[in-house]
């Protein structure tokens, strides 16, 4: 029953998939409960991390082998419920319902019950053969709270078993579970909502007998009753007059309520839920004497104090920053240096056309190691454990009021500072975003983020050549650009947006496997994607390089380059070339110049414009490339157009400017 | 005394009594810009009616009574604001004069009339809170439908405040959810459904999101959504 052979809307699914598997499952939760760490401890480290066709949306399978069988697993989107309210709710709904996958894997965190029972009673509606991990119950106990998990299982008609993921407890019961649940299972029990909505869905129900959807009847008649757009559209093809008695009956549940059909639906079932929880946890009473506070409220005084707070943002970011280019300089160095024994590192300009696009692929080659190795990868690992010990919310919280005034709310900051490290992966990341206008507008702002090769431009050209405060000034620069941008684009955008509403994990020491995983994950865009680019755009360039290109090129932009920055002719094919790579502006500028002293050749203002020109000129062609197919090519040219005018204005206003104080 | 005098004595009060903690009959004077002796006429006149507490050169401060008439007041007042600002694009300078004139006038009706077709707004064009109404109803949705049918709906029996308005680690009951239906429905998801308990975990400064204990679940939430969160307002010894 695997896979979906009828599905002629989904033919993407297909490619980027396991091949030859016995069975699919998946597993389904709230975010924040170790689903990841079970979809690790069950898979290893055979992983397809992709997207769902057409969305942006991530999608990660892995395999498992148990009992001689290749069982393909799913790891859902973290979500809380099979509303509309974000393309992940469909996704998971679509994927359960249409794919059929042989079991599905609810896993909770023993911690928040109701909320996640909440999620579990839908899961249950859609009727997939189901089980349930509650996860985490040490945590659990170690806040007073048992769990029968024999009694949640005999309640709800589902296998339930206990783990505790990060250690690997209770992962074999889960994989025995699992075989068991594919062989066979019961249906378990409806659960059963209030009289007069019980009534409504049974009117439902009875009336669908003619129409035919792919999801379950009492599951579309549910959601026929809760106005969902996606359900009644469908129905509404088939028989209209089913719809129209549907939109009666929740207006009746509404007039009996007096609250928004969904909105009763969800009080109903976190009744539900409440009951079932009652019945199955055990608070052991807290301990004579006052209440000793936990780990996460004592980090949490510091973390999200008014001052203390503010302060350990920074000194957490700038450490990062200033690590990774501390300790990446150097490993940069000393790879560069073993690289350059292979080949010629500079660029070969004549000879025979082969010779020049292997240098140029070398070269490519040589800078992509030199900067994903050791600046970019030690970013991103200190990133996720960051991220992982549920830091990173905190910062969202202690930023939500500046991401405000960028149109933005607190996630976006995850965005934001991965740009730090490469645009690519932090396009990617603008998923975590809710409305589309937000996740373009944070797109837009990251690519406005000096990522790792602009800054080795800010730092070879000015922090080497003028001084480090006038590098640091661009980086300060830069932000109030940001900001600048972010507000225009915000009014001039059409769309809507939210604002925060976030889950507060309680802090964890870092799982290795999942920190491990989100690094990969974010650094394995930057080989598909950058590498590439970065190989292919190097050997063609130096082709047109070597083709003679150079001089005529120059003299069509010495019109900006020249009258309008105030730069040296030469710098055009410069910034040609740093389309491709950023960095490769100050590689080829030492070429041409014949010269590593940059002094010479420049004067502190070409220096300074220079740098600022290069940093905000164009997203790179990778970044171009990700945006094109994140949000449509339109969307990813509108963007690099608007950067490059940006660039040459305030470039040449800087050029008037700096002239007149330095 | 006309009750537009009345309603208008109340409301200055109310904003000296919140910035001051109690109005004394010289600064009300100023404020009225009459002289201080027909304040003291007009105070004991207010006093004997139960709407202020007076005490001769100490102050005035509303009664529970009076400050039911001055909230109601400054909601049409701040509603008004939003209505001339937005709708009707007055200048800004004038919309708060034309306000005081014609919040005396409208009545309940028309109230929540202007309440829905602004879709609720929490500030004023000057950011003051506007209060939400004194209806027994748990959401917008539920006073739309209601608007539409002429349903009358009951008075609302138990005082509400936002949920920013806690103390920490104060506890109370979810009353009345105001906004767009999809944001309802995202806070519902989440296990802020009428009548949960939740908690006040955390304010960060600026107005910035709040902290909120909520199903066992700490949750951070955007302060302006916050703010249209009501809860029914804990009892002095309740903690």
């Amino acid at each position: 029953m695997s896979g979906c052979k009828e599905c002629k809307s989904c033919p993407a699914t297909r490619e980027s998939t396991l091949k030859n598997a016995d069975y699919t499952i998946a597993l389904a939760g709230n975010a924040n409960v170790g689903k990841s760490v079970i979809f690790n401890q069950l898979t290893g480290v055979d992983q397809i991390i992709g997207n769902w066709p057409g969305k942006t949306v991530e999608r990660a399978e892995g395999l498992l082998l148990h009992a001689g069988k290749r069982i393909r697993v799913i790891d859902l989107p973290g979500i809380y419920s099979f509303s509309t309210y974000s393309m992940e709710e469909l996704v998971s709904r679509d994927f359960i319902a249409l794919e059929h996958p042989d079991a599905v894997i609810n896993v909770i965190d023993a911690s928040a019950l109701e909320r996640n029972l909440f999620f579990s009673i839908q899961l249950l509606e859609l009727a997939p053969p189901m089980m349930i991990a509650v996860n985490q119950i040490d945590l659990a106990e170690k806040k007073g709270i048992t769990i029968d998990t024999g009694k949640l299982s005999t309640l709800l008609g589902v296998p339930v078993v206990p783990t505790v993921a990060i250690r690997g407890k209770g992962i074999p019961a889960l994989t025995n579970a699992i075989t068991g649940l594919m062989q066979g299972h019961t249906v378990p029990p409806v659960l059963r909502y209030g009289k007069e909505i019980e009534e409504r869905i049974g009117k439902i129900i009875s009336l669908l007998g003619m129409v035919t959807t792919r999801y379950p009847v009492r599951w579309t008649a549910i959601k026929l009753l809760e106005r969902d757009p996606v359900i009644t559209q469908i129905v509404r093809e088939q028989d209209p007059g089913i719809v129209e008695t549907a939109g009666v009956l929740a207006g009746e549940i509404e007039s009996i309520h007096g609250e928004p059909v969904c909105v009763v639906m969800s009080a109903e079932r976190y009744q539900v839920a409440d009951r079932i929880a009652a019945e199955v946890i055990s608070l052991r009473a807290p301990g004579e004497g006052p209440q000793k506070k936990s780990l996460t409220d004592k980090l949490d005084a510091v973390a999200l104090h008014p001052v203390l707070g503010y302060l350990a943002v920074i000194a957490v970011i700038g450490g990062l920053l200033v690590w990774t280019f501390l300790v990446g300089a150097l490993v940069s160095a000393f790879l560069s240096g073993f690289l350059s024994q292979f080949e010629q590192y500079r660029p070969v300009i004549s000879g025979p056309l082969m010779d020049i696009l292997l240098n140029g692929a070398f070269t490519g080659f040589v800078a992509g190691i030199t900067l994903v190795v050791p600046y970019v990868l030690p970013f991103y690992l200190l990133l996720a454990v960051m991220e992982d010990s549920g830091y990173l919310t905190r910062i969202s919280v202690m930023l939500d009021r500046g991401m405000h005034k960028l149109g933005l709310h607190g996630k976006a900051i995850i965005p934001l500072i991965l740009g730090y490290g490469c645009n690519v992966p932090a396009i990617y990341s603008c998923r975590i975003m809710e409305t589309p206008k937000q996740k373009t507008l944070a797109a837009f702002l990251v690519t406005l983020v000096p990522c790792t090769a602009r800054t080795v431009v800010i730092l070879g050209l000015v922090a080497a050549f003028v001084n480090i405060w006038w590098a640091l000034a661009l980086y300060a620069f830069d932000i109030l650009l940001i900001i600048v941008a972010g507000r225009i684009a915000f009014k001039t955008m059409p769309g809507e947006s939210v604002g925060l509403i976030m889950e507060m994990p309680d802090y964890h020491v870092p799982s290795l496997s999942v920190v491990l995983k989100q690094t990969w994950a974010r650094t394995k865009s930057l080989i598909w994607i950058v590498f590439p680019a970065y190989i292919i755009g190097s050997a063609i360039i130096q082709a047109f390089y070597a083709a003679g290109l150079l001089t005529p090129v120059n003299d069509l932009l010495a019109p900006v380059t020249v009258l309008w920055l105030g730069l040296p002719a030469l710098v055009g094919i410069t910034l040609i070339f740093g389309i491709v790579r950023k960095e490769m502006t100050i590689l080829t500028l030492a070429v041409l110049f014949h010269t590593t002293n940059f002094a010479a050749i420049m004067s502190p203002v070409q220096l300074v414009v220079l740098a600022l020109v290069s940093m905000l000129y164009i997203p790179c062609i990778s970044v171009i490339l990700v945006l094109g197919s994140e949000f449509g090519w339109k969307k990813a040219l509108a963007i690099s157009a608007s950067e490059i005018v940006m660039a040459i204005a305030v470039g040449g206003i800087a050029f008037r400017l700096l002239s007149l104080v330095m | 005394m006309a009750s537009e005098q009345v309603e208008e004595y109340l409301e200055a009060i109310y904003d000296l009594e919140s910035r001051d903690g109690s109005a004394k009959t010289t600064t009300i004077a100023k404020c009225m810009k009459v002289a201080p002796a027909s304040v003291t006429e007009v105070l004991k006149s207010l006093s004997d009616k139960g709407f202020v507490q007076y005490e001769p050169y100490r102050g005035a401060t509303l009664t529970e009574e009076g400050k039911k008439i001055a909230d109601t007041i400054k909601r049409k007042h701040r509603l008004l604001e939003v209505f001339l600002t937005d709708v009707v694009k007055l200048n800004q300078e004038k919309v708060h004069d034309q306000a005081c004139r014609m919040e005396h006038t409208i009545s309940e009706e028309t109230e929540d009339a202007l309440c829905r077709m602004l879709d609720a707004p929490a500030h004023c064009p000057h950011g003051s809170p506007i209060s939400p109404c004194n209806k027994g109803v748990g959401s917008c949705a539920e006073c739309n439908s209601a608007g539409k049918t002429d349903m009358p709906v009951a008075i609302r029996d138990k005082k509400i405040i936002p949920i920013t308005d806690l103390d920490l680690e104060q506890k109370s009951r979810i009353a009345f959810i105001r906004g767009d239906c999809k944001v309802v429905q995202r806070l519902s998801d989440l296990g802020l459904t009428l009548g949960t308990t939740v908690s006040l975990l955390k304010k960060t400064p600026m107005g910035g999101p709040v902290e909120i204990l909520v199903r066992r679940t700490k949750l951070a939430i955007d302060h302006a959504i916050a703010e249209n969160i009501f809860i029914e307002s804990p009892g002095p010894g309740e903690t």
